[in-house]
């Protein structure tokens, strides 16, 4: 369902934007018998930055199923454990201080570095999801005051150009980008497809899991690392887009009994292809990045899952 | 006794410090003779229009972030509560910038408004999402990480469809003593003032809440009457604090934590101790920031940041979860 109307809308967004197409005309370019300009603005523009959302929306979400129900805690995203901030001070460092190349890879280092170490650093006897959100929250107040820093330091137009990167956006991705989600994802969908089974037995809680066979500890650092991957190759693609891992599987959980982690995944693909459409159409012709609308989408439905009377 | 006259002279000497160090070092003897005997020469003008309103502007905000955060910290009994975490400083930064972008306010005797505003709404939709179910620090944390989200995002899509907002902006939101002037100190010690003398007031009753609220009631303390004294002690304090330096964080969490470490749970010397201490770290800092990367300046929250989170990283990992 969810994969129908991303389908539908990602179709829909392939004909907005500053040359407004028809979808038959969408089409007619599709199978190779558009005009010259239509074939730019649809092959080379559009469809990359549709697919491109389609991508990290299901990455993040899937990273956001993963640390939840990992921490038995439905209020924790791998936002809120320094990825985002690792990634974002290193794509400021190279957009302020380099020039602009090399974003998605610094972007990745980044954030891997930060997520290290706040899972270092909350590591006591093990983890607990409390501690990490916690810790995640002062190694991303150090993190993020030192990108503010940074941005100070810029002339005005970097220091925007920063600014866009740092709200989560999708323009101008290219086919690059796309080949590099996809890549995350080929290798990404079939590993949640089999780990889910550990995340079950997890979730039974660590001396049943242990009773009933399973390795806790290392079945434990798998899914940590998948979940950081996903969340780390997405912010690298596409800028730190926010709430969409926390919300998508919430979502998830009250449409479907029994979610896995591929339907969240496919919520978070719909909400961020709906998010862009809005952040491109809305304000036309000025582009809000992406992740200025998921948040000011998700922030109100974190809080009213708040206000839900159940112990977290 | 003895260790309240200690911290005293320790912020004597920062103070004193404070005027000195700079750019230029300005002996003591010196500053004293510019602030005495005013002679107009660079180095009197230097003392007096630059690092004094700027060391009394490290005073004021010091302690107005430090009585708020424990105020904060004793209302909610959430050793983890911050005007900064709890959502308060984003809701005053993003008033702030709605009055320069939407309004084209620039004087703190306009955005002062704002900013209270802002801290005010702010502090009472975490505090509402927080209460309802029952209150926990966890959940406390998170409604103002989300509500600090919303208020980013709009900040966010203030700044970037205008560029001179984001200019404007951008300095303003790491936080720093620099800007201020005799005018804006004279017209933040009234409302500095007035926060201080509600918050040491209300030490007693935050003894009573502490107790729980059925005790504290049993007691005879008002308990809602508390809560919104408090609540508006923090939002003045906070509010003014931010509209001076912009948002600082983690004075607030930290300084009430070590404050309760030395003189113990009695909010009554909590809250004089917490006044007192957090100019100090702030004024530290301002001066750290001043000399580090000279001849640049280090803007005062970065410092306190690079100070305060591996504090708050330590606080958490000491306590157990389940005190959490």
């Amino acid at each position: 369902m969810a994969s129908v109307l991303t389908v539908v809308v990602g179709a829909y967004a392939l004909t907005r934007g500053d040359y407004t197409l028809s979808i038959a005309e969408v089409l007619r370019t599709l199978s190779g018998q558009g005009t010259l300009i239509t074939y730019d603005v649809v092959v080379n523009n559009r469809l990359p930055r549709v697919l491109t959302g389609i991508g990290v929306g299901a990455a993040f979400a899937m990273s956001g199923a993963i640390f939840q129900r990992l921490a038995r805690n439905p209020l924790v995203s791998p936002d809120l454990i320094g990825i985002n901030a690792g990634a974002a001070l290193a794509a400021v460092l190279i957009i302020t201080v380099i020039g602009s190349g090399w974003i998605p890879l610094g972007a990745l280092a980044g954030s891997l570095l930060s997520a290290v170490s706040v899972y270092l650093l909350a590591y006591r006897n093990g983890v607990s999801g409390n501690r990490l959100v916690l810790v995640g929250v002062g190694v991303t107040a150090i993190v993020g005051s030192l990108t503010a820093y940074l941005l100070t330091l810029a002339d005005i137009y970097t220091a925007k150009s920063a600014s866009m990167w740092l709200a989560g956006s999708l323009a101008g991705r290219s086919w690059t980008h796309v080949v590099l989600i996809g890549v995350t994802l080929a290798v990404g969908i079939p590993a949640a497809v089999v780990v889910e089974r550990q995340l079950r037995l997890l979730e039974l809680g660590d001396d049943l899991a242990r009773a009933l066979g399973g390795r806790v500890e290392s079945a434990r650092g798998v899914l940590i690392a998948l979940g950081v991957g996903l969340a780390a190759l997405a912010t690298a693609t596409a800028g730190p887009i926010g709430f969409v891992a926390l919300v998508a599987p919430q979502l998830a959980r009250r449409l479907v009994p029994r979610p896995g982690l591929v339907v969240p995944g496919a919520i978070g693909a719909l909400l961020v292809v709906v998010s862009d459409l809005l952040a491109r159409t809305v304000v036309a012709p000025t582009v809000l990045p992406v992740g200025v609308v998921t948040a000011f989408l998700g922030a109100p439905y974190l809080l009213y899952l708040l206000t839900r009377a159940r112990p977290i | 006794m003895k260790r309240a006259a200690g911290l005293v002279a320790v912020l004597a000497v920062v103070v004193v410090l404070s005027l000195c160090v700079g750019d230029r070092w300005i002996g003591p003897g010196e500053v004293y003779r510019a602030l005495t005997d005013f002679t107009g020469s660079d180095s009197d003008r230097v003392v007096r229009y630059l690092r004094l309103p700027r060391t009394v502007a490290g005073l004021l905000v010091g302690a107005a972030l430090g009585l708020s955060g424990a105020v904060m910290q004793g209302v909610t009994r959430n050793p983890l509560a911050d005007p900064g975490i709890l959502g308060v400083s984003a809701g005053a930064a993003v008033a702030v910038v709605a009055a320069i972008g939407l309004f084209g306010i620039h004087s703190l005797s306009g955005y002062v408004w704002f900013a209270m505003g802002g801290a005010l709404v702010a502090t009472v939709a975490v505090y509402l999402v927080g209460a309802v179910g029952g209150t926990t620090p966890v959940k406390l944390a998170l409604a103002g990480a989300a509500i600090s989200a919303l208020l980013g995002s709009v900040t966010s899509a203030a700044t970037l469809l205008d560029l001179s907002t984001l200019n404007e902006y951008r300095f303003w939101v790491v936080g720093s003593l620099s800007l201020a002037d005799h005018g804006i100190v004279a017209q933040a010690v009234p409302f500095v003032a007035f926060g201080i003398v509600l918050a040491l007031v209300l030490g007693r009753s935050l003894n009573q809440l502490a107790l729980g609220d059925d005790l504290a009631q049993a007691l005879g303390t008002r308990v809602l009457l508390i809560r919104v004294l408090a609540g508006l002690a923090v939002v003045v304090l906070a509010g003014t604090a931010t509209a001076i330096a912009g948002p600082i964080g983690f004075l607030g969490l930290a300084v009430p934590q070590v404050a309760r470490l030395v003189v113990g749970p009695d909010q009554r010397r909590i809250l004089p101790w917490s006044m007192l201490l957090a100019p100090v770290v702030l004024l530290l800092a301002d001066i750290v920031g001043r000399v580090v990367a000279r001849p640049a300046e280090l803007q005062v929250g970065i410092v306190t940041a690079l100070i305060g989170a591996p504090l708050f990283i330590a606080l958490v990992r000491r306590r157990r979860t389940a005190a959490l």
